[in-house]
Parts: C-alpha cells; structure tokens; sequence
C-alpha cells in the first residue's frame, strides 16, 4: 500500500475538522462562502470514503486500511483504525447524510458559522466512532461528537431546546459512564491492552478466553448494552430522542436519525458482541425481547402524536426495535430446532437484517426529517391535524414525500423491506411467535404512515396558518428529497450492493461467536 | 553523654557540612533565588526602585530564573534515570535528611513554578494588583510558593508542619487582599481561624506520631511502624496521631468535612488569588498526602502472606476511609455547586470535588502499597499526578477567564455571563473548553486524567472491592457535574444578552493568555504528549516506592 492508503482513512476523519479550523478563520459576515466552504468540505470527505470503498476488499471478512500508530505508550493506547464489511457502509452512509445535511443547512440563519463549524467537528466524531478499533479512540470519538451536538440542539433548537439538549446530553454521558466501567473490565482483565481486533480474538478463543468469569463478563456486556441502547434507543431508554427530535434543527434531526443512531448498533455489533460472546448467549432471549417491545411501543407511540416530527421520532423508536431484534437472535440456541442447536447461518442472516435495517432506517429516517423540515420552514408549525391539501399546493413535494414515507413503512421495492423480513425470517427460526409479533409491527407502521399521509397531504385544503407561505419546493431541496428517494429505491432493489460489501464480515463474527456459545 | 561526645559529634557535624552543604544548597537554588526575589521586592519597596521597575517584573524574572534551575535539574534527573535507570541515584537527602530531592520534588517544583508564571502573568493582565501594591502582593505570592516548595520536598514532620504553615500564612492574607472589602476581609478571617484551628490539630498529630515512632524522618515511618507491636494503646494513639496529620492536609485539600473555609474564601478572594490557591496549595498538599500517605502502608518489605496484625488494619482502614472522604468530598462538591449563582463559589465547590477525585488515588495508593503490588501504586500516583497537571491548565483557565470578564462586565454572578459568546466568542470558548474538561470529556485533558486516576483505582478493586464502588461514585458524580458546569455555558451560549448590560470587549493581549492555558487542555487530551506527560509523572513516582 502506498502512503496514500495509510494516510486515507485518517484524512477521512480528519477532513471536516480541518474544513472547521479553515471556517474558524473565515469572517463571520459571509454566510454564503462559509456555507458553501463547508459544503465543499462535505463533499470532499464524501469522496474520501468512496475512495475507502474503492480500496475495499469484498471477500476479506477482517479489519482492512488498518492504521495503528503508538498513542500513549505506557498505557497501550493505539491510535489505531480500520474498516470491514460492519463498519464501510455506515462511514459510506455518515459521509453521504452529511453532505445531504448541510445541502439542507441553507436553512440554519442564525450564528451560521458556529453552526457549521460544531456540524463539521460532528461529522469527525462520527466518522471517527466507525473506523477506530482502539476501544480507548473508540471511546474519545464517541464523546467528541457529545459536544457538538450539544450546542447544535441547545443553540439553534425550537422552544424547549435547553431541556432537549441537556436530556440527550445526560443520557448519553450516562451511558458512556456505564461503557467506561466496562472499558476499565475489559483492560484489566485482557492483558492491558484495547486493540478491539485482538480482544475479539482473546474473547472467541476456544481455549481462553477475555472475561473468563461468567458473572464479571455478564456484568460487562450489560453496562455495554445499556451504553449502546441509550443510543439506538431502545425501550425504556428512549425518553431522549423525541425531545431531541422535535427541538433539533432539521440537518441536524438528519444527523441524528440518520447516523446517530447507529453508533448504537454498530457499538453493539463491534464491541458488546464480540467481547462478551458467553454472556450474549446467557442474554439474547432479553434481547429479542427489548427489540420487539421497541417496535410495538414505538408504533404505538408514533400513531398517538400530533407533532409531525414527534411521530417521526417515535416511528425511530419502533424502526430500530428491529435492529435490536436482528442482534438479538445471535445467541438464541434450540428453541425451534430442538436442544443444542447452533444457527450461526441464522445469526448472520439477523445481524445482516440489522446492519440493513440501519441503513435504510438512515436513508429513510433522514428523508422524513427532512420531509417535515420542509413544510415546518414554510409555515412554522408541524400539528398534524392542521395540515392537509398539501397535495394540490405542493404536488412534487408530496410525490417525494409520500416516496420517502413509504420506504419508512416498508413498501417492497424500497430500503425499509429488505432490512425488516430478513430480520423477522431469522427469528422465525427461534421464537415465531416474537416473529409474529415483529411482523405484526409492520402492520402498525403502515396504520401510522397512511394515516399521517392521509392527514396532511390528501384531504380538501389547508387548514393551518400561514397559508400563503406554502410555495412549491425549491430545488436545492428538490436535490436533497430526489437523492434521498433515489436510494431509497436503490437499496430497495438492490440490497446486494450492501450485503456483499456486509456479508463475509459478518458471517466471521457469527462463527466466531457460535464458537464460545456452542461450546 | 552529650559532653563526652561532644567532640566527634562536632566533627561529624562539621565534616558532614563541608562535605554535603554544597551539594545540598546547590539542589535548593530554586528555593533560594525564590529567597532572593523577595527580598528584592521588599528592598525596592524600600529604596523606591518599584517605581521604575514595577514588582510584577522583579517577580517574573525571579520566578523564571528559579523555573531555569528547576528545570535544569529536571533535565539532569531524566539523564540519569535513562542511563544508570535505578531509582536510588536520582533520589537524594537534603540538609540531613529535612528534605528529599527525588523525581516527586522535581516533578512538583517545575509544576508549581510553572503556575507561578502563569499566574504572575495573569496579575499583570488583569490589574490586580496595583502598582502599589504589586509588591506586597508578590511578596506574598512568592512566600507561599516558597512554603509550597517545601511541603513537596519535605521529608521530616517539622518540615512537614512548617511548610504548611510557610504556604499557609501569606495565603490568609492574599484571600483579603482587597482592602476595604468586607467579603475579603471576613474571607480571610474564616480562613485564618480555620486554619490556624487544623494547624494546631496537626502539630499536636506530628508530636504523637513522632513520639510514638522515635522519629520525625516521613521516610522511615514505614519501617519503625513495621517493628511496633500495633495493639491496644499504641493503635490507638499512632490512629490518632496520623489521623489528626491527615486532618491538617484535609484542611489545605478542601476535602469535606474541612471545607468550609473553601467557598467563602474563595468567593471573598480576587479570582487570581482563587485560581492560585486552587492549584498551587492543592497540588502541593496532595504532594504531601502522598508522601506521609505511603508509609503509612508500611514498608514494602513486608510480603502480604505475612501481615502485620495491627499494621494490615491501619493501612485498610486508611485506604477505605480516604476513599470514602474522597467519594463524600466529590458528592458533596457537586451537589452544593448545583445551586451557586456566584461563579467563584460555584468553582469552589467544583475545587472541592476534584480534590475528592485526586483522593481516591491516593487510598488506592495505599491498599496497592499494603498488598505489594508496587506497580499499582506508582500508577496511582501518577494518575494523580497527571490529573494535577491538567488540572492547573483547567482550573487556572477558568478563574483567569472570570479574572478577565470581571475587569469588562464587573460581575461574577453567572446571571451577568449571559449572551457573553456573542460578545467575546474566544473567551467563551475557552471557557468552554475548561468546563467541559472539568466535567471530564473527551477530547480534553480532563478526561484523560481522570481515566488515569481513576483505572488504577479500579484495579485496586481486585484488592479490597470497595474500590470498584468508589469508582463508580466517582463516574456517577462526574454525570451530576455536567449539570452545573452547563449552566455557565447555557448563560453564556445560548441565552441572549439583555439590553443595558455593559460589554465586554477583551483585548488581544487577554485573548492570547486565554488560549494559551487552554490549548494545553487540548493537547494534554488528544495528542501525544499525553503519552510525555504520563512518562514523567511515572518517572516521578518511581523513587518514591524503592
């Protein structure tokens, strides 16, 4: 490899914050070249992770562009990065809702550089969280992006942004605590190191092993879990996100539906699995069932609001209950193959499920934020029941819209399928009925959906204020919805592009796990 | 006896003189050019040469040729470890053993001078003092440092009470240093009264120590308590002894229950003089604590099959009841720093909890020292020690920038901060950047220093599990902290600026001594030379277990 490809994915990382230092230098006056400094930035760093993609080996199932350069010496600490087949497509999908993010940031009038520049240190924390495979940078990555999202929300949030931002900001932190008393578990107990890549292998060691006591292990994959779920979130950790949501600027409800939310399932994918493979066993009936009480409730929750955005929010809720579900069929043993029986085919095909089901969630997720972006830009509130006739006002608006909310229900054809059956198929294999009940969800969702398109697109006329303010869409947020829906459909019909780059990492966790639990 | 000997013991006394006197005065220069400085304040006071040479330059150029000395030495020490790499060489008596110079004093020495730097630095920024004054105030100042030096090199509980008092003294009179003021006055007067109160306690702690042990040398305690039968009278009497020392320390440390004195003191302070005591006085106690702290474990000698009866009790109980008044002192920080409205109080508790922090790796000292797991307890200390260092970078950068606001908006309420990122964004970022390192956040020093404290404490866990429940005190009260921390911000950030009030508008000059504390927090967080800093606090705490 030339020193390009050594050097790539830290540039990847690196590029927003150098673009945020170049900001911080610019005047403040010229919103019009900050905005598009930054969007060039964005750009440039979507480029860079396509370049990722291009140097990518598909049948390599291990870690790949590594980089590890001596950090803290005596304390082992690595600066140390590396993509597979879990992390690329959520770099791939970070870098490009990024992009669409700040093409929606024309939005955002106030303080427009400190805007872009927290934004820009976001995407760093993001990117940074997917490539590092130090548990230590892991760990710094994750709280770096706190910060800026903090102020993000707090500053240019709607009327309750304070109590919003500081919400999100503690359940976070209080998830991180819990993450960082597993940290300090797995450092003593792994020979003093935080190399990710080789605690797994210490971890699915057949003879060894890296929590050897059950109880200390099971300790750690809890605090772990709890750490990941607040993020997802799952049920009862959840409270955050529809606060966080409905104050959040529309970018940055992107961002977080988008990208942020799978910091929590890939945390899980990369760290609380492999580290903990025992325990994932002694805990995936809890699993299966925390993810399939996510997807009720949040459908549940999602048809009761009459906040637009507060029913997106909850419909995320239920949307990543599947993710949760995916994971959890790992470690499910016999059930309804009688005793003693291992589906590492089948956990692969849930987690496949899962790391899908995210990245639809992120493209579909992302699109409805901005959905709603737009029509609250226009007239200023988001009561549900005020809408309606937006069809006959904002006709292509509504195409799209209806498009991107479709791919949120699960339509075949569009990115929220794929994710959903493969994850409802393998648990059929364990427990139909919590495959019954997940399926059941979709039902839900589309009662939700229908029901919301039905309220504020169809209907006679617009009963809102600010009536006059409904003008058709303009372009640059024609491009935003018109490339969102296009993936959409993409991933929808294609879901192979992802599940190659996916499939042969994730089958080598699924073996390696199936290892330590058969055994 | 005294008479018959007489003679030799001249001898001795003066062979040893001209042999050692040199050597020894020439390891103390920085405390003697420290010496020379004041009395050139005073003398230029006296003869009227301040006025053309201002007392903030005499002051400067003194500390700066003691920081040179220091860091001489510092230099020489790094040579000799990595050649000879045995503690013993870079560990050396002074003056018969009164004083140590080992890697702890060095360490300690350049942090301590460093800061003096910086805070002289900001006096001349933010005004206080007045040319008038100047030279009273740095007198003080360097009077206090003075004592502090010695609190990190004493090895001998006369010493040990001394520099106490040494660092204490021109400590009251710098808190009501604004004339005129009754806030500062009754401030320095509680701290008097407190003070003098914990100093009379632990003069009276040395004496029974010192009586019971038949020595007063901090680096022999170790080996005579090995070789007391501890039972009965004698337990209780050296429990009291140590605990009444520890009670001295606790005061200088803020720890609660001896914290009263810390808000009101604080609050009636000059920000400068807040930032200076926050720092400089804690870091030097915590020198200490260490030092007295680490015998108190007993000698490493002693392999932990074979445990000293009454010794094994004394260290345990030691270890667990510093956690459990760090743990206290951290809760009780944060929750009373909820409800300030003055930013100098609420800073003041915030100094109070991390002293509470800083402690739990000093009982985890203990309990890895008592177990033999020296390793261990080196890691404790320089987690301690690398936690002070970010610590002066973030707690001076924060009382700098209210220093600095207060000469524009002439208020410390928090109330008055807000809308003030609009109107001074470097200050509030820097700021920002303090707090948020306060909290403990990555990417900022602050974070790394308290996982560095804090992970040698859970492994002490394997030794007593108690540890893993004062760690987890610790991380929870690290959640609570966001709370109040955020509030400056929120005032700062987010609200907006109400009409009418003064602005601020901070000059260059301010700006580039904030970013100058601040950036350090950034580096010490996110670059390599947290790895630098981390070898020479280990450095440091090598001789100090042999």
């Amino acid at each position: 490899m030339d020193d390009f490809h050594i050097l790539l994915p830290t540039l990847v990382i690196f590029a927003p914050t150098f673009g945020a230092i170049i900001l911080a230098l610019m005047p403040r006056d010229n919103v019009e070249g900050l905005r598009y400094t930054a969007l060039t930035i964005t750009v440039v760093t979507f480029v860079l992770t396509l370049m990722l993609l291009g140097g990518f080996d598909f049948d390599d199932p291990k870690m790949q562009h590594e980089v590890v350069a001596a950090w803290i010496p005596n304390w082992n600490i690595n600066y140390q990065l590396g993509i597979d087949g879990i992390s690329l497509p959520l770099v791939l999908l970070t870098s490009f809702i990024c992009l669409l993010a700040m093409l929606a940031s024309w939005s955002v009038t106030k303080q427009v550089k400190g805007y872009l520049i927290l934004f820009l240190l976001l995407e760093t924390g993001m990117l940074g969280v997917f490539m590092a495979t130090d548990f230590f940078l892991f760990y710094v990555f994750w709280e770096v992006m706190l910060l800026p999202m903090y102020f993000l929300i707090g500053i240019w949030g709607g009327p309750r942004k304070e109590y919003a931002a500081i919400k999100f900001f503690l359940y976070t932190l209080f998830g991180s605590v819990l993450m960082l008393i597993a940290l300090l578990m797995i450092y003593y107990n792994g020979g003093q190191h935080f190399d990710l890549v080789g605690l797994a292998e210490q971890a699915q060691d057949p003879e060894g092993g890296l929590l050897v006591d059950l109880t200390m292990q099971k300790w750690a994959f809890w605090l772990l879990f709890i750490g990941f779920a607040i993020k997802i979130p799952s049920v009862p950790f959840h409270t955050w996100l529809p606060d966080a949501h409905v104050e959040a600027p529309t970018p940055i409800s992107m961002i977080l539906a988008g990208v942020l939310l799978k910091m929590g399932g890939y945390g899980i994918l990369r760290i609380a699995f492999p580290l903990c493979p025992e325990a994932v066993g002694h805990a995936s009936t809890i699993l299966v069932a925390i993810g399939v009480i996510s997807i009720i409730y949040g459908a549940f929750a999602a048809m009761a609001q009459t906040d637009f955005k507060r029913l997106v929010a909850y419909s995320s809720v239920s949307h990543m209950g599947y993710v949760v579900l995916g994971m959890g069929v790992v470690g499910v043993v016999g059930a309804a193959h009688g005793e003693g029986f291992i589906g590492s085919d089948y956990w692969a095909m849930g987690i496949n499920g899962a790391m899908f089901q995210m990245l639809g969630h992120g493209v579909s997720s992302a699109g409805m934020f901005f959905m709603v972006g737009v029509v609250y830009d226009r007239v200023h509130h988001r009561n549900i029941n005020e809408f309606g006739g937006l069809a006959s006002r904002m006709p292509l608006y509504t195409g799209l819209a209806a498009g991107i909310f479709f791919a949120g229900l699960g339509l075949p054809g569009l990115c929220g399928f794929v994710g959903e059956v493969f994850v409802v198929l393998s648990a059929w294999q364990f427990s139909k009925l919590m495959a019954i009940i997940a399926a059941s969800g979709v039902i839900l969702t589309a009662g939700y959906i229908l029901w919301t398109l039905q309220r504020v697109y169809l209907g006679a006329e617009y009963k809102g204020p600010h009536e006059e303010a409904l003008t058709p869409i303009r372009p640059r947020e024609l491009i935003v919805a018109g490339v969102l829906l296009a993936f959409a459909i993409l991933l929808g019909i294609f879901p192979n592009t992802m599940f190659s780059i996916m499939d042969d990492s994730i089958q080598h966790l699924a073996n390696g796990m199936a290892g330590k639990i058969g055994s | 006896m005294l008479a018959n000997t007489s003679i030799p013991v001249f001898e001795q006394l003066f062979n040893e003189l001209t042999k050692t006197l040199p050597g020894d005065v020439f390891a103390f220069l920085p405390e003697l050019v420290l010496c020379g400085t004041v009395i050139a304040l005073l003398l230029g006071r006296l003869l009227g040469t301040d006025r053309w040479i201002p007392g903030h330059w005499t002051a400067l150029v003194g500390t700066l040729i003691a920081f040179g000395f220091s860091f001489n030495a510092a230099l020489g020490g790094i040579e000799l470890s990595s050649v000879e790499a045995t503690a013993e060489i870079s560990r050396s008596e002074l003056f018969s053993g009164l004083l140590i110079n080992d890697g702890m004093t060095i360490f300690f020495r350049l942090f301590l001078l460093l800061f003096l730097v910086l805070v002289i630095a900001l006096t001349v920024l933010s005004g206080i003092p007045d040319n008038e004054d100047g030279p009273d105030f740095y007198t003080l100042l360097l009077g206090a440092t003075i004592g502090m030096m010695l609190m990190v090199s004493a090895n001998h509980l006369l010493i040990l009470f001394l520099a106490v008092e040494m660092a204490s003294v021109p400590s009251y009179v710098l808190v009501g240093f604004l004339k005129g003021r009754r806030a500062s006055s009754e401030a320095a007067l509680k701290y008097v009264v407190y003070g003098a109160g914990a100093a009379g306690v632990m003069l009276y702690g040395t004496s029974l120590v010192a009586g019971l042990l038949g020595t007063a040398e901090i680096d022999q305690i170790a080996g005579k308590l090995s070789e007391l039968t501890l039972t009965g009278a004698t337990l209780r009497t050296i429990l009291l002894g140590v605990m009444m020392i520890l009670v001295g320390l606790a005061f200088k440390l803020s720890l609660v229950p001896f914290h009263f004195w810390c808000p009101d003191a604080f609050e009636g302070a000059p920000a400068e003089v807040g930032g200076f005591l926050s720092v400089a006085s804690k870091g030097a106690a915590f020198a200490l604590l260490i030092r007295v702290a680490g015998q108190l474990a007993g000698p490493a000698a002693v392999p932990p099959e074979i445990p000293v009866p009454g010794l094994e009790g004394l260290a345990i109980s030691l270890a667990i009841g510093l956690g459990l008044v760090g743990a206290a002192s951290s809760t009780f920080g944060n929750l009373a720093a909820y409800s300030q409205t003055n930013i100098k109080r609420l800073l003041a508790y915030s100094t109070i909890a991390h002293a509470g922090y800083m402690l739990l790796g000093v009982s985890a000292m203990i309990l890895a020292r008592h177990a033999g797991d020296t390793d261990l307890a080196r890691d404790c200390v320089s987690g301690v020690l690398f936690y002070l260092t970010v610590y002066l970078f973030m707690n001076l950068g924060a009382f700098a920038i209210v220093a600095l606001v207060r000469n524009q908006i002439y208020s410390e309420e928090i109330a008055d901060y807000k809308g003030l990122a609009k109107q001074a964004p470097l200050l509030c970022v820097a700021m920002a950047v303090c707090l948020f390192s306060l909290v403990g956040l990555p990417p900022l020093g602050g974070f790394v220093a308290k996982f560095f404290v804090l992970a040698p404490v859970w492994k002490a866990g394997d030794i007593h599990p108690a540890m893993w429940l004062l760690v987890g005190v610790a991380l929870l009260n690290t959640v609570f902290s966001l709370f109040y921390y955020l509030r400056i911000l929120v005032a700062m950030f987010i609200d907006d600026r109400p009409t009418g009030q003064p602005v601020a508008k901070p000059d260059s000059v301010d700006k580039l001594y904030v970013a100058l504390v601040s950036i350090p927090i950034l580096l010490l967080g996110a670059s390599p030379l947290i790895g630098k800093l981390s070898q020479a606090a280990e450095d440091a705490a090598r001789d100090l277990f042999l």
